[in-house]
């Protein structure tokens, strides 16, 4: 009889060996429902996660880890500090839209005047953007006590409404032959994001992740605000007994989270997207939820589940044009590794024991 | 008086990397009160456990009634006939006394029916309990009966008590020895587990004594002292705590008219406190579980804001500061909870040294924190408080009770306060430990802190305060000399009844 036993301590080797073990499974149970597809599932596996950074071309691919690792870094470190002190902001997808939507517009409104400080003030506008977005719920739930989840999740769909409004209206490309979508900001170089170094995939935004993976390790490691927020999520008592305030501490989480979104979606706009439309957003700000519990919230660990998701991101896309499989099925292979990372970790606070019955 | 009604016979349970039971056999008689003694991590839950059918036992065997008795679980020793109330209620606070019984039982009778039972058993055993009441409105003592009348229901021939006075006024223990001593006389065996060794003397007939998981003795307690029993408990000489004479210096520590509302809908708000704690002196503050000692703690740590003129520090109004400003000016609190409240259960012993050292010790430096100092004064604190553990970076939970509650005081005293407030020290700490944390509080005190503690252990606070109060209903009694007082009018200052007593006089 299999038994589970709880560990007087959590186990630091299984912290890590989680992921890797939830990596696996996922394989495994992804190979099996490709083959249920009809699709040879080791050919499917090696197309996701081999072919991206192997094949024949993977020099076109390989930049693309770094342009969609970077907002998934982003975005899942600010969620990191909330999950952290139990704080559940779920509407990352929200805040990064207005956050693209903030900077594009601060853009558009100096096109096509030219400018060292237009970019900055860009940066700056959806960082903003993402913060207001973010404060909506923080602000009701310390004031009134609703809960976040729910909150911020709703306004990821009001911020979709905001952006095909947008997209129609307000910020629809006047040049455009009435399409919709707003101009493209690739042609504006003021406003223009660019690779810093051409065909690496490198610019802003992998910047600013790679700065947030370090701000993040020091403060959680070394600041006592990182101490309260830890504290808070291990034991909410004890941490108002240590003298956290808790109020406090929900609009700091929220709006740091919400500004690292509202920042990748910036990135996003002026850069590899070029354009506020319709269907801007492909839900980085939900696969950072699970990049963020990949990474074991911790900011080394989000850097590589990042890269990680990232890469099944293009295999997946890879894996689309040339297997034939649905979009669906990536997006089931990527669920599954939260999936599996849930249910394996409850090694790490306890353990199996095989048990033979005793005769009594 | 002769048949046993529960013989156990070299009961072994051991768990990875400790040995709570090793060949424990001892019997139970008929009508008889048998008392579980020994320290914290003896083995008494362990041993109660497998009567109860929560643990298996490695090895050994046990007789019920003339039968051979293994339980498999908790429903197979309740239907041969074994009942036990735990120290820790499993009560519903919004329902009432006769739906939280049909709750726990396996084919509740119409709720109108079980009230006429409730009512019945009620009368019959001297504990008045109205089925109908909310449970939450109840005291500590009537939850207890509720669950005292949960197990008799069952009509037990053993009934298994674990610590039941520790929430009780010296008259409602009263009633309940009187109520054991109505169940003893029809027969009926109690198992019961104590600390209070006094109360063993008067109540029971028979005594096991278990040190490190193995029976070191049975005796008749009334035979012996309490100051032997404690010994063979710890197995070593007990020193009692001395107090050597100081001079009071000026008041440190006033609360005027102290109102709080409790943030919990079924805590207890405070209402009026008024006291003065003058530097080297003991307060003691008793009160039955429940009514404001978390609270008072709250509001003087600082997680609970009053009034700033509601509690001064040196003359100064501190009401409205949080708890990190009350530490700076040196009013430091160790919480009743260990686990969860004064300290988190799975940080290391590192991180909740920080956890309130933070400030006082230096272990920050303008928000950045030195991990390295922290260690050391975690070290620090396990060496002066004997703390029994690998290491300052084991978890706190990993800790025995009693080792993390001499963390916890350990890690407020030396920070050197200038007042400190600690609520029940000692609470389910071994005897050698309780007097080691006593003697801190009052070498603390010698040195000139104002030492407030809150506690339910009567005995505990006669031996270490000078004056004693209780607390009753959120309201303050009058503050006393100990010396004054008798163990017959605390209970009635716990009780509440001290208006009356001074119409008396």
């Amino acid at each position: 009889m299999l038994k589970l036993e709880k560990r007087p301590q959590p186990s630091k080797a299984w912290v890590w060996l989680a992921p890797v073990v939830a990596v696996i499974a996922t394989m495994i149970a992804g190979g099996a429902l490709f083959a249920l597809l009809g699709k040879d599932p080791l050919v499917a596996i090696r197309t996701i996660f081999w072919d991206p950074l192997f094949s024949e071309f993977a020099f076109f691919y390989r930049p693309q880890l770094l342009v969609k690792g970077a907002p998934l870094v982003l975005i899942a470190i600010g969620l990191s500090l909330g999950f952290r002190a139990g704080i559940w902001n779920i509407g990352a997808e929200g805040q990064y839209i207005v956050g693209a939507l903030c900077g594009a517009g601060v853009g558009l409104a100096f096109y096509p005047m030219e400018g060292w400080f237009i970019f900055p003030l860009m940066v700056m506008a959806g960082a903003l953007g993402g913060w207001a977005w973010a404060m909506i719920p923080a602000v009701l739930k310390v004031k009134f006590g609703t809960n976040e989840i729910l909150v911020s999740l709703m306004l990821v769909y009001v911020a979709e409404q905001l952006l095909a409004s947008m997209a129609l209206g307000l910020m629809k490309n006047p040049e455009g032959f009435g399409f919709p979508g707003s101009r493209n900001l690739q042609q504006y170089p003021s406003a223009h994001n660019a690779e810093l170094i051409a065909g690496s995939g490198m610019h802003w935004g992998v910047v600013a992740a790679m700065v947030a993976v370090i701000f993040a390790y020091v403060l959680m490691t070394r600041h006592i605000l990182g101490f309260h927020i830890r504290l808070t999520g291990e034991a909410p008592r004890a941490a108002r007994f240590a003298g956290v305030n808790p109020g406090r501490l929900v609009l700091i989480c929220l709006g740091l989270a919400g500004a690292l979104a509202g920042l990748a979606g910036m990135f996003e706009v002026s850069g590899p997207a070029g354009r506020v439309s319709i269907d801007f957003n492909v839900g980085y700000g939900f696969t950072a939820i699970i990049v963020a519990f990949l990474g074991r919230l911790h900011p080394l660990g989000i850097l590589m589940a990042g890269l990680l998701m990232a890469l099944t991101y293009i295999g997946g896309e890879i894996a689309q044009s040339r297997l034939g499989l649905p979009a669906a099925a990536i997006q089931m292979f990527q669920g599954m590794l939260l999936f599996f990372l849930l249910a394996v970790d409850v090694m790490t606070n306890y353990r199996l024991r095989l048990t033979w019955r005793e005769v009594a | 008086m002769t048949a046993p009604v529960l013989s156990i016979k070299g009961l072994t349970k051991a768990y990875p990397g400790v040995v709570a039971n090793s060949d424990v056999s001892f019997e139970v008689m008929k009508g008889e009160v048998h008392a579980l003694l020994g320290e914290n991590g003896a083995g008494k839950s362990t041993l109660v456990k497998m009567i109860y059918g929560l643990v298996k036992p490695d090895h050994g065997t046990m007789i019920f009634q003339g039968k051979a008795y293994a339980p498999a679980e908790p429903r197979a020793a309740r239907a041969a006939g074994v009942a036990m109330v735990f120290q820790h209620f499993s009560l519903f606070d919004a329902l009432n006394v006769a739906e939280n019984i049909a709750l726990g039982m396996e084919h509740p009778p119409r709720l109108a029916d079980l009230a006429g039972r409730i009512r019945e058993v009620s009368e019959t055993y001297g504990l008045p309990l109205d089925p109908f009441r909310t449970v939450g409105d109840l005291s500590a003592g009537e939850r207890q009966r509720v669950e005292i009348i949960r197990c008799l229901l069952q009509d037990p021939r053993l009934l298994i008590m674990d610590e039941p006075t520790s929430v009780l006024t010296p008259q409602e223990v009263e009633i309940l020895f009187q109520t054991l001593r109505k169940l003893t006389a029809e027969g009926v065996a109690i198992l019961y587990i104590s600390h209070k060794l006094e109360e063993i003397r008067t109540l029971c007939d028979t005594a096991t004594i278990l040190r490190l998981g193995k029976k070191v003795a049975t005796c008749t307690p009334a035979d012996t002292t309490a100051r032997a029993l404690a010994e063979m408990m710890v197995g070593t000489v007990l020193h009692t705590p001395e107090r050597s004479g100081r001079a009071l210096g000026d008041v440190a520590l006033e609360l005027s008219g102290l109102s709080v509302r409790s943030p919990s809908a079924f805590g207890c708000s405070l209402k009026d406190i008024s006291l003065e704690v003058r530097q080297g002196e003991v307060l003691g503050l008793g009160g039955v579980a429940g009514n404001g000692q978390d609270e008072l703690l709250g509001a003087l740590s600082g997680e609970l804001r009053s009034g700033p003129d509601m509690v001064k520090m040196h003359g100064r109004a501190v009401g409205m500061l949080g708890p990190m400003e009350r530490r700076r000016i040196g009013l430091l609190c160790a919480p009743e909870e260990r686990l969860g409240h004064a300290a988190a259960p799975d940080m290391s012993l590192t991180e909740n040294a920080m956890l309130t050292g933070s400030l006082r010790e230096r272990l920050e430096r303008r928000g950045f924190l030195d991990w390295g100092r922290a260690r050391g004064f975690a070290e620090a604190i396990i060496q002066r408080f004997d703390v029994r553990t690998p290491g300052p970076g084991n978890a706190a939970r990993s800790l025995s009770g009693g080792n993390l509650q001499k963390f916890v005081i350990g890690r407020e005293v030396m920070q050197r306060p200038e007042v400190l407030v600690v609520n029940q020290p000692t609470w389910g700490v071994d005897a050698s430990a309780a007097a080691a944390i006593r003697q801190a509080l009052l070498d603390l005190a010698a040195g000139g802190t104002a030492v407030v503690v809150i506690s339910q252990d009567l005995d505990e606070l006669m031996e270490i305060a000078d004056r004693f109060g209780a607390l009753n209903e959120g309201r303050l009694s009058r503050i006393r000399p100990t010396s004054e007082l008798n163990i017959e009018e605390i209970g009635l200052m716990m009780g509440g009844a001290h208006d009356m007593e001074v119409a008396h006089v």
